[in-house]
């Protein structure tokens, strides 16, 4: 879509009045900084995500509107949590951090900052193995995708 | 040129053919004003309100094929023009507002008049920009012309901020117009026009559907010929009255909720449902799943969310109306549906529009009568109510962009303005507006811009003494509890007529309708307001209820089921009520 003030209130607003649930949604520019391309999940069944389709279609700052279902794709979002840290709990936290091959980005004497990115269901297992130790914050992007292969949009 | 943004703004919409603006000043807009008096070669309508500049940019719109144009003031005269946007999104009307802004310093500061009218308005527009560098404006409104114009038309909002208005640059007009992301498909899959034509040739009881988009297409002749040459029945919807001449054999009406039985039973019969710029709207399909329960569908439409948005059709066609059929036209066999059209006669004799021929004024009598008194040549614009569906009954319309009217926003006070456009854009034309006691007071003061012009338009009150539609629904499906309908205290229209200088005539007798229809059209240097006292109670049938299926369909009023008045029981001979059972 065009990089335009406005063009993401145009998207959600689409989706709020025409009854669409958003799960996430991610937007940036592209390397055409003209361009931005935005990533959003949602729950539908197929004619309901051909719809959604159409109508964003008819936007007229949206160039292109690519449905991945069925299409080999990566997908990954990022995720920040700030859990505690206690002295006794780094060495487990740690070897969690390595397996879930996430990295600790900041530290404090009470607490890390880890930082994780994955599928939605990898981040989702490794919140719930932190939840012992007491999670204070977490913040999660919403997902980016890209087929897989030479093809692109 | 070195002029400023006000100036330049009128130079483009000279460019883009319009004459006519129709629009009320305010603080942000005075810059374009003071250019509007200086400019001669547009026509500026003062309206009395932006609503009814709005709805009369429609109205002219609908009246020629035209983009509409108004112009309001920033905050609440832009405010204003919400509903009117809203009713053009819903029927497809190309309109251009222009709405003035604070100055661009003071935008998000709660400046005095100061409403986020783009953030307000994008679900209700096309497209809308905020004009933020003067150097763009004359590229936003070529693009806001051709994308209000093209593909499904629709409305757009150039908002455009009091400074840059005045702010000088070097104009250079506009020569094309490239939108990288906006590329309407104009025409149609051949592979489907082909799939389409064969379907036709083996149908045996095909149904022509049409809809608004064949009107806005200009699509009439090829919608005629298709039907002759392939012996199709023809039904449009409400926006789709005049796409067809009513007078046709082949004609069945409207059909839906208040369509004709003959028609709703065609296509709940039908073998193929040829969609023609119609988007299967629920007041047409009721319950959709179970509507056209025999049919194979094919889908002529230029917007490709429309295609698949209801029911699947067996055949889509993304294109543009006139152009898919004019192909479609090149391919098709000529057929004789002898059979089909031979029971469709007999529906359509079983069970004709209908209604009490008693010592009342019947609504739907008036609406005949104008149709008489015109020779069904007027243009016939509306309101919202149940004078809108015996307009839409009663008067047999012949051409496109004949009958006028708020179709899916379904707009009280929409009638007079539109009236008012439609009159500005088609001089020549006798303007027949059929409103009710509500839908009329909702944007009364327009009457003055009427009477200024000395438009002769003629507004046929149905006065019923009622919110008529809403208590027929509470009378059939709320035990007659009738909340908050009663109109009985409404001003003295004749007075009311008087008062803004227009012709009033008061009709309280049947026998009277004929001579106070000749007594208007005799008036031609004024408007002339008509105030039919009609049935208090009448309803509009047949009627599908909301959400229901043609089982479902009330042909006429059923006496055994409905509780009539007593007062209209003793005006009505047994003879004068049909009664008909409701088809099972």
């Amino acid at each position: 879509m065009d990089n335009k003030p406005g063009v993401l209130s145009r998207v959600a607003g689409l989706f709020s009045r025409r009854g669409y649930n958003i799960e996430s949604l991610a937007v940036s520019i592209t390397d055409n900084p003209q361009v931005s391309r935005m990533t959003i999940v949602v729950n539908g069944d197929e004619s309901e995500v051909e719809q959604i389709t159409k109508q964003l279609h008819k936007l007229i700052d949206v160039s292109k509107v690519q449905d991945y279902i069925g299409v080999p794709m990566v997908a990954r979002e990022l995720a920040l949590i700030k859990v505690n840290a206690e002295i006794k709990d780094r060495t487990p936290l740690m070897q969690l951090v390595e397996v879930f091959r996430g990295r600790v980005i900041d530290m404090s004497e009470k607490t890390f900052v880890i930082e994780l990115t994955g599928g939605a269901d990898k981040i989702d297992a490794f919140e719930q193995l932190l939840q012992p130790y007491g999670i204070r914050e977490l913040v999660r992007t919403g997902r980016i995708a890209m087929a897989r292969g030479p093809r692109s949009i | 040129m070195r002029i400023n943004g006000a100036r330049a703004l009128l130079e483009c919409l000279k460019q883009e053919g319009v004459d006519t603006i129709f629009g009320y000043p305010g603080g942000a807009v005075i810059p374009i004003y003071d250019e509007i008096y200086k400019f001669k070669d547009i026509r500026h309508i003062l309206v009395r309100h932006e609503q009814g500049a709005g709805h009369m940019a429609e109205g002219y719109a609908l009246a020629t094929g035209k983009v509409g144009v108004c112009l309001a003031t920033s905050g609440p005269g832009a405010t204003n023009l919400v509903t009117p946007l809203t009713d053009a999104m819903m029927d497809s009307v190309p309109l251009v507002a222009i709405t003035g802004q604070v100055k661009t310093a003071a935008i998000g500061t709660d400046a005095f008049q100061e409403a986020d009218i783009t953030g307000i308005t994008m679900p209700i527009t096309k497209h809308n920009w905020l004009v933020k560098d003067v150097t763009k404006l004359p590229a936003i409104l070529a693009e806001a012309f051709y994308i209000a114009r093209s593909g499904r038309p629709g409305p757009v909002l150039v908002d455009i901020p009091v400074d840059i208005s005045r702010t000088m640059f070097d104009y250079e007009p506009v020569v094309s117009v490239q939108i990288a992301s906006y590329r309407p498909t104009f025409e149609g899959n051949a592979r489907q026009i082909k799939r389409a034509a064969e379907l036709i040739a083996e149908a045996e009881r095909p149904v022509l559907y049409v809809g608004g988009g064949a009107v806005n297409a200009e699509a009439h002749e090829e919608v005629l010929k298709l039907a002759e040459q392939c012996d199709l029945p023809v039904t449009t919807t409400l926006k789709g009255l005049g796409a067809f001449p009513e007078t046709h054999p082949l004609s069945l009406g409207m059909l839906g909720m208040h369509g004709t039985a003959y028609a709703n039973y065609a296509v709940h019969d039908t073998d193929l449902l040829i969609a023609v710029g119609a988007r299967f709207d629920d007041r047409v399909t009721g319950k959709a799943d179970e509507w056209v329960p025999k049919a194979k569908i094919i889908h002529i439409d230029v917007d490709p969310a429309e295609i698949g948005k209801v029911l699947q059709p067996d055949v889509p066609i993304v294109g543009d109306v006139k152009h898919v059929l004019h192909e479609l036209l090149k391919i098709v066999e000529t057929r004789k549906l002898t059979a089909w059209n031979d029971k469709i006669a007999a529906w359509k004799s079983e069970y004709p529009l209908c209604y009490a021929n008693d010592n009342q004024i019947r609504g739907q009598a008036v609406i005949e009568t104008i149709g008489e008194v015109t020779n069904h040549n007027a243009i016939v614009v509306t309101d919202v109510g149940q004078h809108q569906m015996w307009a839409a009954q009663f008067y047999k319309y012949t051409r496109p962009h004949q009958m006028i009217t708020s179709g899916g926003l379904g707009t009280m006070g929409f009638g007079l303005p539109a009236g008012i456009g439609a009159q500005f854009g088609k001089p020549d034309q006798d303007v027949f507006i059929i409103t009710g006691d509500g839908s009329i007071q909702m944007c009364i003061q327009e009457l003055m811009v009427a009477t200024i012009y000395k438009l002769p338009i003629k507004i046929c009150i149905l006065n019923n003494q009622y919110l008529g539609m809403v208590r027929q629904w509470q009378e059939l499906f709320w035990d007659s509890r009738y909340s908050n309908v009663d109109l009985e205290a409404s001003p003295d229209f004749l007075k009311l007529a008087e008062a803004y200088g227009a012709h009033g005539i008061r009709v309280d007798r049947p026998e009277d309708v004929e001579s106070a229809l000749a007594e208007a059209m005799a008036v031609t240097d004024r408007p002339t307001v008509i105030d039919f006292r009609i049935a208090k109670e009448e309803n509009v049938y047949p009627m599908i209820p909301s959400g229901g299926i043609v089982e479902n369909m009330v042909v006429q009023r059923p006496s055994d089921l409905v509780t009539l008045d007593p007062y209209m029981e003793s005006e009505l001979a047994e003879d004068d009520i049909t009664v008909l059972a409701a088809k099972s």
